[in-house]
């Protein structure tokens, strides 16, 4: 019988699942239960959006793009709508750019509230996953009772918003706003201070700032290693010009910066306190005035079907930095659209983070940068040509006995 | 402190469950004879919980006003509207339809609109419950 000396295994995860937007592969190579090297591999399912996006109006597209993604479902019309805006040199009322910054912010709250459960989930915390998806659903209720829907929100027009916030909806804004601050506080308490959380998440995932910057890492995973890096400080738009807020990267609580998996739980949990501060600073400061450039939608898209050339729409999505580039030549369909997700900057990130770390902290390293976890529904090891197939519960069942182990 | 969950999971066995029990605290063991008996009065259903009033539900199409202009058609997303010639008046298929009501912002006589209705869900995307004419 025949040795081939290599002690080490290999994991592939992935590389499709319906609910993830950038279908990724990873090659996981395994020295017992650390990890030696990755391998991942992109694009290998195409949805054809941006080609569906080229047979479509504008006005069409919007609707297209909120169907991206379930979570960024405002980031992506909006930036959309900002690339066209830029191509067709369309002036946004100012009250129109303050209620794009309420929604905005708005679904960065609901973003971030829901991977802090997720993330806790994933270290086997069920109970804060609750607690904090409690406080997600009054973020939907007021998202509901603004837009009139709770995910697709169909709030975006090119230039402009379709609604306005009157004022009878500030009290119930205001009354959710305390809500927020009251649970964020808590949240804050039960998620930095706990033993377990900070058993598995410090040290753990660990992604330094050169590293960071030479991956192209963006939102809050780049700002959890350090980097002052935020679209809406480095090139407002909206009204976030006016408004007064800085950027977060973990010293701002802790005095000093890791870059591992509790830096980026800070970063969140401190942007979701920074987002309620901004939709308070622009409930006072909105004029009135018009909502949209353009009330006519007829004549709008008679206006676009006019236009020549090129424009891009870059905003600051919860993930990080979304980016739109629209070509537009004079037909009722735009020559070219397409889009840049977070997700796919903070891929790359993911090989330094999961080097050295263990099998069961594949699920918490890989959600520290918000991406749709589903990725992990199939897993294999193969071993001895026998095949064990390793599937999301199990992994997660993984993940729960470490978190068991280090608190005993 | 070691287990910072732990106060707040107690008073939880206390307090009132936060989801709504919609249509019924437990699933009954035939849901068509149920609905049934709901139609009858002789059970009662737990209501869902209110829509807000800018909520989105099934279109309302008001048919004489309709001038048969096609403007709605332009911009339906999911192409859920059809045009009918003979008749210049449109159908709209529900089990296609978004509910971004972008027709009803469109429409220059106002001839549509969103009301509350939501529960649509139905198997045959062809009946007369999900096609509005």
């Amino acid at each position: 019988m025949s040795t081939t000396g290599k002690t080490t295994y290999e994991i592939p995860i992935g590389p499709i699942h319906p609910a993830l937007k950038e279908p990724v592969m990873f090659e996981f190579e395994i020295d017992g239960e650390r990890i030696v090297d990755v391998n991942i591999r992109l694009g290998h399912v195409h949805r054809g959006i941006e080609w569906a996006g080229t047979r479509r109006n504008p006005i069409q597209i919007l609707y297209l793009a909120e169907r991206i993604c379930g979570i960024c479902s405002y980031c992506h019309p909006m930036s959309f709508a900002l690339a066209v805006e830029h191509t067709a040199s369309i002036q946004v009322p100012e009250r129109a750019d303050y209620l794009r910054v309420i929604h905005a912010e708005l679904e960065r709250i609901c973003s971030h509230t829901l991977w802090a459960g997720v993330a806790a989930h994933e270290i086997g915390f069920d109970t804060v996953l609750y607690v904090t998806w409690q406080v997600r659903e009054k973020g939907m209720d007021l998202i509901e009772y603004l837009t009139g829907n709770r995910i697709t929100k169909g709030i975006t027009m090119i230039g402009g918003v379709r609604r306005d916030i009157t004022e009878e909806m500030i009290p119930k804004i205001k009354e959710t706003l305390q809500y927020f601050k009251a649970n964020v506080e808590k949240l804050r308490h039960i998620i930095l201070d706990d033993k377990t959380f900070k058993l598995r998440c410090q040290n753990c995932g660990v992604l330094t700032k050169n590293d960071a910057l030479r991956l192209c890492s963006v939102g809050p995973t780049a700002r959890a290693s350090g980097i002052r890096k935020d679209v809406r400080l480095d090139q407002p738009y909206f009204a976030y010009g006016d408004l007064d807020f800085d950027y977060i990267t973990p010293d701002v609580l802790t005095g000093e910066v890791h870059g591992d998996v509790y830096d980026r739980i800070i970063v969140r949990l401190l942007e979701i306190s920074q987002s309620i501060d901004l939709i308070e600073q622009c409930l006072d400061r909105m004029p009135q005035g018009a909502i949209v450039a353009e009330p006519k939608i007829a004549k709008l898209l008679e206006n676009l079907k006019k236009v020549t050339g090129e424009g891009i729409g870059r905003m600051e999505a919860p993930r990080g930095e979304v980016f739109h580039y629209v070509k537009l030549t004079g037909n009722d369909a735009p020559y070219f659209w397409k889009v840049r997700a977070p997700t796919y900057n903070n891929i790359l990130p993911w090989i330094p983070m999961l080097l050295g770390q263990q099998i069961a902290d594949i699920p918490i390293v890989a959600s520290s940068t918000d991406p749709c976890m589903s990725c992990t529904n199939r897993v294999t090891i193969i071993q001895d040509t026998s095949r064990h197939q390793l599937d999301k519960e199990q992994l997660h069942q993984l993940s729960i006995e470490k978190t068991r182990r280090l608190q005993t | 402190m070691k287990f910072t969950m732990l106060p707040r999971v107690l008073a939880q066995m206390v307090k009132k469950p936060f989801t709504n029990t919609f249509p019924r605290k437990y699933i009954p063991s035939s849901t068509t004879h149920y609905l049934a008996d709901v139609q009858q009065k002789k059970t009662t259903m737990t209501p869902p919980v209110a829509t807000p009033d800018r909520f989105r539900g099934k279109i309302q199409y008001d048919r004489e006003k309709c001038t048969g202009c096609q403007l709605c058609l332009n911009v339906c997303p999911s192409e859920a509207i059809v045009f009918k010639p003979e008749e210049k008046k449109i159908k709209i298929y529900l089990a296609r339809c978004t509910f971004c009501s972008q027709c009803n912002d469109i429409c220059p006589v106002n001839c549509l609109s969103m009301s509350q209705e939501f529960l649509l869900a139905g198997t045959d995307k062809y009946s007369k419950d999900l096609i509005v004419e």
